[in-house]
């Protein structure tokens, strides 16, 4: 498999009034072209950094990140974000919002050209593949997280970009909805076949959607370990998954570096000395 | 076991709760009554010299005699002229200068701080430097009301722009925006509501800053009317020329709330 994003001894760090603060420190891996790389760890491992870094939109210290081999620059369609939240724009419907690349020059195609003919029905057709077919001239703020979070995703896979990168995309949902969610991004990305890496705090989301998990230590965030995931292939994979007694073996073998790495651990301890020093 | 009465929402006075429409213009109308009403009752039986409180119906005879006989519309006209040109010559500039610092942080370095010690002057002790420099045409009433207006509307503005959710700005960028697209497609396009809504609450200030110009060797306009008023004592006038702003005042703003829910129907 040839390697699509290459990550290099990243590091990156904030100084802040005069405190120095490493996030990242000496992150190296790969991802494979069409391959699903979801990365877990405790909040502030600084996985949305790297993330950011990757998109273009932070800078590193240190270290360089490779798509395709060559060095990235600033931010680039071919490296589409898709956000947590209130990344949509509520003032235009969701049709416009998901054809929104197109008014850039940088979408690069002109009204009546073939390309642009071709984008407008790409965007038909996602706009169905995406289940809102019914809400094409509604406004975000009329939609629930869930159809929004379908429309930044539409959005993002407009341009065909090589990488797409999810930071949370569905953290501000509910369990029911996210469970949609991950049945539905399987299926499209089975037809759409892009090359995937997906932060996320939900380890049960990880380990079913992604071909590979990386655990991000915090404090510096740093890899602590990769884990393949040995699933069905992704239009196999069914709700049923997540209850197979492999799944949640592997699920609580993640859950274990997490909190072996997070500094969660003491804090328990502490606890845990605490309550016994208080006489029954 | 005690039996709880089972919660109905069926109160109207409760923290946060909602009002319909109905009731909302009741109580709207209800606090004019009272107060109108408190007016008439203090001076029809007397507690107040008029000369201090004239009468709700003193006013309306003035107002009356103003409107047939007078000039009431063309004080009301050129002073509205006055504020509108004041209120221009800030938007004009404020607008892109806001939408600049708005953006970015250099630019806002470079003048936030300038503008914010600028605000601090009070419009009123420049009206003799602006009779110095402008005369006492028109330009002087017009300059008045910008010194009133225009750094609160530059800050005001920048931080509407800047407060477009981070994300918006982003997910641009990832899509490829140059810098003048994150501005006109992102940044304008998502600050606008927020923008409208801050020029809708200067106008207000500019209409406060009216009299204070019309203090400037003017010879005609609403806030001369009063101050004229005033040398003769003629305080039922005085009572017509404040509540004749209030009305244009509040005019205004309804209107602009209207047009601002048309434009913006997504603005929740």
């Amino acid at each position: 498999m040839n390697e699509k994003l290459a990550v290099q001894g990243l590091g990156k760090r904030f100084a802040t009034g005069g405190t120095i603060c490493d996030v990242l420190d000496d992150i190296s891996f790969s991802v494979a072209s069409g391959e699903f790389v979801a990365i877990v760890g405790a909040s502030g491992c600084g996985k949305s950094t790297l993330l950011r870094i990757i998109a273009g939109l932070e800078s590193a210290t240190r270290g360089e990140v490779l798509v395709d081999g060559a060095p990235i620059g600033g931010p680039d369609r071919n490296r589409a974000l898709v956000f947590q939240d209130y990344s949509l724009y509520p003032w235009l419907t969701v049709l416009e919002n998901i054809r929104f690349s197109l008014r850039l020059k940088a979408g690069g195609r002109r009204r009546g050209t073939d390309g642009h003919r071709e984008s407008l029905q790409r965007s038909e057709l996602l706009l169905e593949l995406m289940g809102l077919t019914h809400v094409r001239n509604a406004h975000p703020h009329a939609l629930s997280g869930g159809m929004r979070q379908r429309v930044a995703i539409a959005r993002a896979l407009l341009g065909k970009p090589e990488l797409l990168l999810m930071d949370e995309p569905f953290g501000a949902l509910d369990a029911q909805t996210r469970e949609v969610m991950h049945e539905l991004i399987l299926h499209v990305l089975a037809l759409e076949k892009r090359t995937i890496l997906f932060v996320t705090h939900d380890v049960e989301e990880a380990v079913y959607l992604a071909d590979r998990v990386i655990v991000l230590a915090s404090g510096p965030g740093r890899v602590d370990s990769v884990w393949r995931i040995e699933g069905p292939p992704p239009l196999e994979r069914a709700r049923d998954l997540k209850r197979a007694p492999e799944f949640v073996a592997m699920e609580g073998r993640i859950l274990d570096r997490i909190r072996a790495t997070s500094g969660v651990q003491s804090d328990l301890t502490a606890l845990r000395r605490l309550t016994r020093s208080i006489p029954a | 076991m005690n039996a709880r009465e089972p919660h109905r929402d069926s109160s109207w006075w409760t923290i946060r709760g909602s009002l319909d429409r109905r009731l909302y213009l009741t109580m709207a109308a209800a606090s004019f009554v009272l107060w109108l009403t408190l007016w008439w009752a203090v001076t029809a039986l007397e507690l107040i010299d008029p000369l201090f409180l004239p009468g709700p119906g003193a006013v309306l005879r003035r107002f009356r005699d103003w409107l047939i006989d007078g000039d009431l519309l063309r004080d009301a006209g050129i002073s509205t002229f006055r504020v509108m040109a004041g209120f221009l010559a800030s938007a004009v500039i404020a607008l892109p200068l806001g939408l600049l610092t708005g953006a970015y942080r250099p630019a806002r370095a470079f003048f936030e701080p300038l503008l914010e010690f600028a605000r601090y002057l009070p419009a009123v002790a420049f009206v003799p430097l602006v009779l110095l420099w402008t005369g006492i045409g028109e330009i002087s009433k017009i300059a008045i009301i910008w010194i009133g207006t225009f750094f609160q509307m530059v800050l005001m503005l920048s931080g509407d722009v800047a407060r477009v959710p981070m994300p918006q700005v982003e997910a641009a960028r990832t899509m490829g925006a140059s810098n003048c697209e994150v501005i006109q497609r992102v940044l304008l396009r998502s600050a606008m509501p927020a923008m409208f809504d801050t020029l809708r609450v200067t106008l207000g200030w500019a209409w406060t800053y009216l009299v204070v110009a019309e203090l400037v060797a003017a010879d005609s306009g609403l806030g001369y009317a009063i101050l004229k008023a005033q040398r003769f004592l003629q305080t039922d006038r005085i009572f017509v020329g404040i509540i004749v702003i209030g009305l244009i005042g509040l005019g205004t703003d309804q209107l602009l709330r209207w047009v601002h829910r048309r434009l913006f129907p997504w603005v929740a």
